[in-house]
C-alpha cells in the first residue's frame, strides 16, 4: 500500500541523507521525497511516500523514529488528510493542438504560465493522481518536460504536526 | 579543577571534555588533522593515550574497554586514511550496540570538498555504521557537540558516535571560554526508560499460563546491566533460559537452568526447546538470522514476549504478541513485581514435565567430542583454558570456529567477561579488544582465543601490548585453515578448499619474541594443561601460546542457513544414534 509520511527534522546539515541513506541501506522503497523549512527555521518538515506491505511501513516509521535528527514521524495515510503536488509542464503548442491544450488545461483548472509561438507551460496542483490523468489526456508526442515537485500532504481537522 | 569559564583553544576543550566525561584512556595514533589535539593531549596528564599500531586496532580496543567496563570507549584518529581504517572498528561496535565516541580530525573547513590530502567525507562514509554523527564547523559548538556524542552514546540502545574535527576548529591560538553542559535536552532523542505496565501485566500472564516456556536472552541483558534482575526471574519462574551469542554470561553458564547458547551453532536442547516452546521471553535479543534460522520455522507454536529498549527491534524479523519497549533491567524489575504479587496463586506449576522434555534432549550430549584423540582437539584447548583459569577470566574472542568453540566450552558465569564480535564478525578483532579490558582491569586475568588467520588481521598490536605491557595471554588454536571457512566448503561445497589453507604461516613464537613477548607452541594434548599454567603463571608477560589443533575439526551442532531450528547437524560420532 502507499503511505505518505510526514517527518518533523532537525534543520540540520546531512539530515536529509540520513533519511535517503536509511531508505536504500534498508532496501526500502522511496516513491519521492520533498524537504523545506517551515515556519520554525530550526526545523524541516519531509514529506515522503512509500510503498510496502504493513511490517515494512512499521519498520519505515521506527527506522525514522530512530534517526537521531527526528523530531515526530507521522503517518498521514492512516487517517483523512489533504494530498498535494505541483507539476510544470511543458507542451508543444502550435496549430490545432494549441487550441485543444488550453481546453484541457482549463477542464483541469491547471494554469498556463508561460506562452510562446510553439509551446505552453502548464502549472497544475493536484494529487498525484490527477497529475498522472493530466499527463496521460496530453496527446502523445507533444510533451517536451514534465517537472513534478512530489506530493506533500497535511492531516485534515484541527490537529497539527507540530512540537 | 573546574575549568568552566576559563578560556581554551578546540584542542584544548577536546581534552577537557574528556577529562570531564571521566575518560581514562584514548586509544589513537597521530596525523595531520589532530595534531593539535595531540599537543593538548601531550601537556596533560589526567586522560592517557595508549598508541596503538594501526586506527582499528584504536576502535576495536576503545571497545573492548567499553564492553568490559560498561563505560564509554574512546578514540580519536587522523583525517583520510586515519578514519577509513577505524571505520571497521566503528561498525564492529554499532553491530554489537556498543558505547564509543570517535573524535577523527578532519582537513581545515575552508578546503572542505576540495579533495586536500588527506581528505575524506568521514561523516558520510560513517554514517550507516554509527548511532549518530557530527561535523563540527564551529569551535562554540564543540564543547556542547562532545558532550551530546557521550550521551547519545551511552543511553538508550547504546551505540558509536563519531565527532568530526576539522583541523582549524582546534586551532591552539584561538581561544574561547570553556562551557560543559552538565545536562542535555534534546527535543530529537528521548529514550525510553520505562516499559509499557500494561503491556508487562499481560506478558506475566502469558508466563503464568505457560507450559513450555523458554527465556531467550540476549546482548541488551548485559548492555542493560539487567543480570541481577533476569537471574532473579529466571530462579523465581523457573523457566529454562537460553542466550545468544553476546548475551553469554548474563545468567550463570554453569547452572542447570541454562540450556545453552541457541542459533546456529547452539545446543540441541536449546534448539529444541525453542522449537517446542509455547511463551517464549525475549529479552534484550533481536532476532538475528543466525538465531532464528529460517524464519517460517521459527517458534512455531510459541507466543512471543520481547523486551527491547530498541522500537525498531521489534517484530523486525519476528512478528511478536508482546512487544514491550524499555530499558531492560526497569522491564524486569516491574516484571518481577508483578510475578511475585500474581504467583503464589499458582505454585506447583506443570513445566516439570517439560524440564523432563529437556533433560532427555540434553541426553543426546550435542556437543559430544573425541577425549581420546591424540591431536588437540580445539574443545579440549577451551575445557582446558577453562580449567586452568578456574573460570575466572576475561576472554576476548577472534571470528570463527575458535570463536563458537570458545563460546560453547567455557563457561561465564558472569556478564562482561565474554567479549566477542558477534554482529559484524570482526576478525583481527580479538587482540585489540583484550588491550583495551587489561587496560580497564590491569589484575585480571586477559585472554585472547583466536585463530591463526584472525590473529594476523591485527598481529601489529603485539607491539602496542609490549609498550605498554600488557600482560595479555593469547590462545592460537592453530589448525592451519581458516577452519570456518573450511567447514562451509567441506559441508556446501563438496571440500572443495578454496583459499582457505593459510599458506606459508608465520613462526608464532619467533615472532611473538621479535615483539619481546614470550612465545609458546604446544602440539600434544598431554602437554597442553602445564602449558597454559606456565603461560598464566607469568602475570607481567605477553604470551602467544600456539596451539596446534586438529585442522579437521568442525564446530557441531550446526544448522546450516536457511534450516529451520529443528534441522540440525549433529556430531558425526552421534549420528547413529535415535533422536528424539
Amino acid at each position: 500500500m502507499r503511505h505518505i509520511i510526514a517527518v518533523l527534522l532537525e534543520n540540520e546539515a546531512g539530515a536529509l541523507s540520513r533519511v535517503a541513506g536509511l531508505f536504500s541501506a534498508r532496501g526500502y522503497n522511496i516513491e519521492s521525497l520533498t524537504v523545506a523549512p517551515t515556519d520554525d527555521p530550526t526545523l524541516s518538515r519531509m514529506t515522503l511516500v512509500t510503498n510496502g506491505n504493513e511490517e515494512i511501513v512499521e519498520q519505515i516509521k521506527k527506522q525514522l523514529n530512530k534517526l537521531i535528527d527526528t523530531v515526530k514521524v507521522f503517518d498521514l495515510t492512516e487517517g483523512p488528510h489533504i494530498e498535494r503536488e505541483m507539476m510544470m509542464i511543458k507542451v508543444r503548442a502550435a496549430g490545432e493542438n494549441r487550441e485543444e491544450l488550453k481546453r484541457l488545461a482549463d477542464i483541469f483548472r491547471a494554469k498556463i504560465i508561460d506562452v510562446t509561438d510553439t509551446s505552453y507551460v502548464v502549472e497544475l496542483t493536484g494529487a498525484s493522481k490527477k497529475l498522472d490523468a493530466f499527463i496521460d489526456a496530453v496527446p502523445t508526442g507533444l510533451i517536451v518536460e514534465v517537472v513534478r515537485s512530489g506530493p506533500t500532504g497535511i492531516a485534515r481537522g484541527d490537529k497539527g504536526l507540530t512540537l | 579543577m573546574d575549568m568552566n569559564g576559563v578560556d581554551l583553544s578546540g584542542a584544548e576543550i577536546v581534552v577537557q571534555a574528556l577529562i570531564d566525561e571521566g575518560v581514562e584512556y584514548v586509544f589513537g595514533y597521530p596525523g595531520g588533522a589532530v595534531l593539535h589535539m595531540y599537543d593538548a593531549l601531550f601537556k596533560q596528564d589526567q586522560v592517557k593515550h595508549i598508541l596503538v599500531r594501526h586506527e582499528q586496532a584504536a576502535a576495536h580496543a576503545a571497545d573492548g574497554y567499553a564492553r568490559a567496563t560498561g563505560r564509554c570507549g574512546v578514540c580519536l584518529v587522523t583525517s583520510g586514511p586515519g578514519a577509513t581504517n577505524a571505520v571497521t572498528g566503528i561498525a564492529t561496535a554499532y553491530m554489537d550496540s556498543i558505547p564509543m565516541v570517535c573524535i577523527s580530525g578532519q582537513v581545515p573547513t575552508p578546503v572542505i570538498g576540495s579533495d586536500a590530502f588527506q581528505e575524506v567525507d568521514t561523516v558520510g562514509i560513517t554514517r550507516p555504521c554509527v548511532k549518530h554523527n557530527f561535523l563540527v564547523k564551529d569551535v562554540r559548538d564543540l564543547a556542547t557537540t562532545l558532550r551530546k556524542a557521550f550521551y547519545i552514546a551511552m543511553t538508550g540502545r547504546p551505540g558509536p558516535v563519531v565527532v568530526d574535527i576539522p583541523k582549524d576548529v582546534t586551532d591552539p591560538n584561538i581561544k574561547i571560554p570553556y562551557h560543559y553542559p552538565r545536562e542535555i535536552q534534546m527535543r530529537s532523542y528521548q529514550p525510553i526508560e520505562r516499559g509499557h505496565l500494561g503491556q508487562i501485566k499481560r506478558a506475566v500472564e502469558l508466563m503464568l499460563q505457560a507450559k513450555r516456556p523458554v527465556l531467550y536472552t540476549g546482548g541488551g541483558v548485559v548492555l542493560g546491566e539487567a543480570a541481577a534482575q533476569l537471574t532473579e526471574l529466571a530462579r523465581l519462574t523457573g523457566f529454562p533460559l537460553t542466550s545468544t551469542l553476546m548475551g553469554l554470561g548474563a545468567y550463570p553458564m554453569t547452572d542447570p537452568q541454562f540450556i545453552g547458547m541457541l542459533g546456529m551453532h547452539g545446543t540441541y536442547e536449546a534448539n529444541m526447546a525453542m522449537h517446542e516452546t509455547d511463551v517464549l521471553i525475549a529479552i534484550g535479543a533481536r532476532f538475528d538470522d543466525r538465531v532464528t534460522g529460517k524464519i517460517e520455522h521459527f517458534c512455531p507454536h510459541a507466543k512471543i514476549v520481547h523486551v527491547d529498549v530498541d522500537p525498531s527491534s521489534i517484530s523486525k524479523n519476528v512478528r511478536v504478541d508482546v512487544p514491550i519497549v524499555g530499558q531492560v533491567a526497569s522491564v524486569l524489575t516491574d516484571m518481577l513485581g508483578l510475578w511475585k504479587e500474581q504467583a503464589p496463586a499458582s505454585t506447583g506449576r506443570p513445566v516439570a514435565d517439560w524440564w523432563a522434555k529437556i533433560e532427555e534432549w540434553r541426553r543426546v550430549d550435542c556437543l559430544h567430542y573425541d577425549r581420546h584423540s591424540d591431536k588437540i582437539k580445539p574443545q579440549f584447548a577451551v575445557e582446558t583454558l577453562y580449567q586452568v583459569t578456574k573460570g575466572d577470566l576475561y576472554l576476548t574472542s577472534d571470528v570463527g570456529q575458535h570463536q563458537m568453540f570458545a563460546a560453547q566450552f567455557y563457561p561465564f558465569d558472569k556478564p562482561r567477561r565474554w567479549i566477542n564480535s558477534g554482529g559484524l564478525g570482526t576478525m583481527g578483532f580479538g587482540l585489540p579488544a583484550a588491550m583495551g579490558v587489561q587496560l580497564a582491569f590491569p589484575q585480571a586475568q586477559v585472554a585472547c582465543i583466536s585463530g591463526e588467520a584472525s590473529i594476523l588481521m591485527c598481529i601489529q598490536e603485539m607491539a602496542t601490548c609490549q609498550q605498554y605491557k600488557l600482560p595479555i595471554k593469547v590462545v592460537l588454536l592453530n589448525n592451519g585453515y581458516m577452519g570456518m571457512v573450511r567447514q562451509w566448503q567441506e559441508f556446501f561445497y563438496e571440500s572443495r578448499y578454496s583459499n582457505s589453507y593459510v599458506d606459508a604461516l608465520p613462526d608464532f613464537v619467533k615472532l611473538a619474541e621479535s615483539f619481546g613477548h614470550v612465545g609458546m607452541r604446544v602440539e600434544r594434548p598431554a602437554d597442553l594443561a602445564a602449558a597454559m599454567q606456565e603461560a598464566f603463571a607469568m602475570k607481567d608477560r605477553f604470551v602467544f601460546l600456539d596451539v596446534v589443533v586438529d585442522p579437521t575439526e568442525n564446530v557441531y551442532p550446526m544448522i546450516a542457513a536457511g534450516k529451520g531450528q529443528h534441522e540440525m547437524h549433529l556430531p558425526p560420532s552421534l549420528s547413529d544414534r535415535e533422536l528424539a
